[in-house]
């Protein structure tokens, strides 16, 4: 939990996230609008034109988030949203996961996923290469004998799993 | 009885050996799901989906809403042992159960909590197996505008019965509503919201949003609070069972109470924790050791697994008979039906009865079995959380990316899963509730499409949402719904207080 009397405890502050989180989605309505009325938003042939529900939609995320963007500044200026060693541990799963999902297309689902659990748990977890190795491996036996042998669900392969022929 | 005759109908299917494995596959799947941080009943079962696609619709519907209320009772097991709820409606029942276990008393929590777990579905079932034909049979008379009704109250009792700020959930509601709007409109045929990019031409499918928003902004969620187990030893054994199943006949009101409060939250979608807390609440306020909750008493745990529970299974009631589900989890359920080729709504009851009256038969056999399996298996549930999570989160990104890629197999679409995690967790941060984004990613267009009609009908007129006494109480009911938490302010300034 995060600890607000704390003074030393540094790291992006609670409000300045949510000013932003309202802004973002005040820009995101202006979009949804924006793409609406390229469609057409008024009485077409058919009915109502494809932009209209969607305009009407945009026009409700702005109105709630200027409201939510109001209600932010009262907000605690002191708060923080999380300090940066969380901030750190949240990084450091998202990184490698991004890195993950960008290769998966390129190594299959396979070779990416023993990577990743190896390297999370050598990395984060300080077991011994010897283990990671073991849970990963035995980790995507398991995946494979369940989703391609008996649900006879295909997961995208790439070169290393052609070359074992799977 | 036609229902009765239907429903044994429903057991015959469901007695079948190979349902009957995939009934205990489910529930086991289940209790891990819930059990494990970062897993929890939507993702878990959004996760297992694409395992059904070859399996038929009713064999898929019964293993995968197993796994449902597989989760429903692992998440007890974590609260009473290790004091962290393994799913947000088992919050309440740490506030009790924990301290039960310190004492010693971890046996007697848990066979309460499954107990009282057992006792609130079956409550729901039996109301389901009641009402849910004579809703359905009414709401096949529903034209557009009635349907767009039913959506509206849905969604206005999120607004005014959640315990996020309002306009929070607005926001991230109608963010929903957008992102189902992306892609081709089904009524025009027209592309709308792509700005170009071929990757939205089908729009954003809620099973990567939910894997997304809840599975990997849980993991980011964990990582942040830097987990540490601490468990107690999970000591059960039949002796125990036995003496708290002697002891739990006397909490019948509390029992009776929380069903009906469960059953009450879950058919409105404010769903099962809102449930669990405020049953927790008033057993609290009412019994005669109101004032020892929280140290300890078993009523402190039947209060909130019962309603919890009961709020889980009920929210399958609207999804079954209206098309319109009352939780996250039943949503994914419902994404499921669309996926094996089943239209969701009053229409399965007339011409799935097999579909609907096995599920609602494996409700009943389900709960029975998980019942079984928990009581039995507790030990080796307690041992999975012991698998530090350095190892399980890895393991568990990688079942969200394939249960994401195998959606559609599309490898994009697992980047999508990451943006929403990421969305998630600063938006889980920020107090916005996401359950309302999901229901309306998945519900987003046949609302839009009801709303159109209706106003195809009138001709722009929005005097069609009033235009009869059916469609005007329940568009009525919504707007009650909606200002509820003014409505309420207003009438305790305007009601004297009572002397106290």
């Amino acid at each position: 939990m995060t600890d607000t009397s704390h003074a030393a405890a540094s790291g992006p502050r609670h409000r300045a996230v949510e000013l932003g989180v309202a802004i973002a989605m005040i820009a995101f309505g202006a979009l949804v609008m924006y793409g609406s009325l390229q469609v057409g938003i008024g009485w077409g042939a058919e009915g109502p034109k494809s932009g209209f529900f969607p305009f009407y939609l945009g026009v409700l995320i702005i109105l709630s988030s200027v409201m939510n963007l109001v209600t932010a500044t009262t907000l605690d200026p002191q708060q923080i949203f999380a300090d940066w060693s969380q901030l750190l541990s949240v990084l450091s799963v998202v990184v490698p996961t991004a890195i993950y999902v960008v290769a998966v297309p390129w190594t299959g689902i396979y070779a990416a996923s023993l990577v990743l659990i190896a390297v999370f748990m050598t990395w984060l977890g300080r077991y011994s290469v010897a283990m990671s190795a073991a849970v990963s491996i035995g980790t995507i036996v398991a995946i494979y004998l369940m989703f391609e042998k008996w649900f006879l669900v295909p997961l995208p392969k790439g070169p290393i799993e052609d070359f074992f022929a799977l | 009885m036609e229902e009765i005759v239907n429903l044994f109908h429903g057991f015959a299917v469901v007695l079948q050996p190979y349902n009957i494995m995939l009934m205990f596959v489910g529930i086991l799947l289940g209790v891990i799901i819930g059990v494990l941080p970062g897993l929890g009943g939507a993702n878990g079962v959004a996760i297992l989906l694409p395992l059904t696609f070859s399996m038929s619709p009713t064999s898929a519907i019964i293993m995968l809403s197993c796994i449902y209320w597989g989760a429903l009772f692992g998440g007890a097991i974590t609260s009473i042992l290790f004091n962290i709820p393994g799913e947000p409606w088992s919050v309440a029942t740490t506030f009790d159960g924990h301290p039960m276990a310190q004492k010693g008393q971890a046996g007697e929590a848990l066979t309460a909590a499954f107990t009282s777990s057992f006792v609130g579905a079956l409550f729901a079932v039996i109301l389901i197996t009641l009402v849910a034909p004579l809703v359905a049979k009414f709401a096949l008379q529903f034209g557009p505008a009635e349907k767009f009704a039913v959506f509206f109250l849905a969604f206005c009792s999120f607004i005014g019965m959640g315990k996020e700020p309002p306009f929070k959930t607005v926001a991230s509601m109608m963010i929903g509503f957008a992102l189902a709007a992306v892609g081709l409109d089904s009524m025009t045929g027209q592309l709308r919201l792509t700005f170009g990019f071929t990757e939205f031409l089908n729009g954003f499918d809620f099973l990567i949003a939910v894997i997304g928003l809840f599975g990997i902004g849980e993991i980011l969620l964990t990582m942040e609070e830097g987990l540490s187990f601490k468990g107690r030893a999970a000591g059960i054994n039949p002796r125990v069972v036995l003496q708290t199943w002697r002891e739990l006949p006397r909490y019948w009101m509390t029992s009776l109470r929380s069903c009906v409060i469960g059953c009450w939250m879950g058919i409105s979608p404010a769903g099962a924790t809102p449930a669990s807390f405020m049953s927790y609440g008033i057993a609290k306020r009412t019994s005669k050791n109101g004032d020892k909750f929280g140290t300890g008493e078993i009523e402190g745990v039947v209060a909130p697994e019962t309603a919890a529970h009961a709020a889980g299974t009920a929210a399958l009631l609207p999804m079954l008979s209206l098309g319109v589900p009352g939780s996250p989890t039943a949503a994914v359920l419902l994404g499921g039906l669309l996926i094996w080729g089943l239209q969701p709504g009053p229409l399965l009851f007339v011409e799935q009865k097999d579909f609907v009256w096995g599920l609602i038969a494996s409700m009943y056999l389900g709960n029975i079995v998980g019942l079984i399996v928990v009581l039995t298996c507790v030990p080796l549930f307690a041992a999975i959380l012991r698998i530090p999570f350095s190892i399980i989160a890895p393991i568990i990104l990688v079942m969200c990316a394939i249960g994401a890629y195998t959606v559609h197999n599309s490898t994009f679409d697992v980047v999508m899963m990451l943006v929403f995690g990421v969305i998630g967790y600063v938006l889980k941060k920020c107090n916005y509730p996401l359950a309302p984004m999901v229901l309306a990613i998945v519900l987003g267009d046949k609302a839009e499409e009801a709303f159109r009609q209706s106003l195809l009908g009138s001709q722009g007129g929005l005097g069609v949402f009033f235009s009869n006494g059916l469609v005007g109480s329940i568009m009525s009911l919504g707007l009650i719904a909606l200002f509820w938490p003014l409505i309420q302010r207003t009438w305790t300034r305007l009601r004297p207080a009572p002397a106290a």
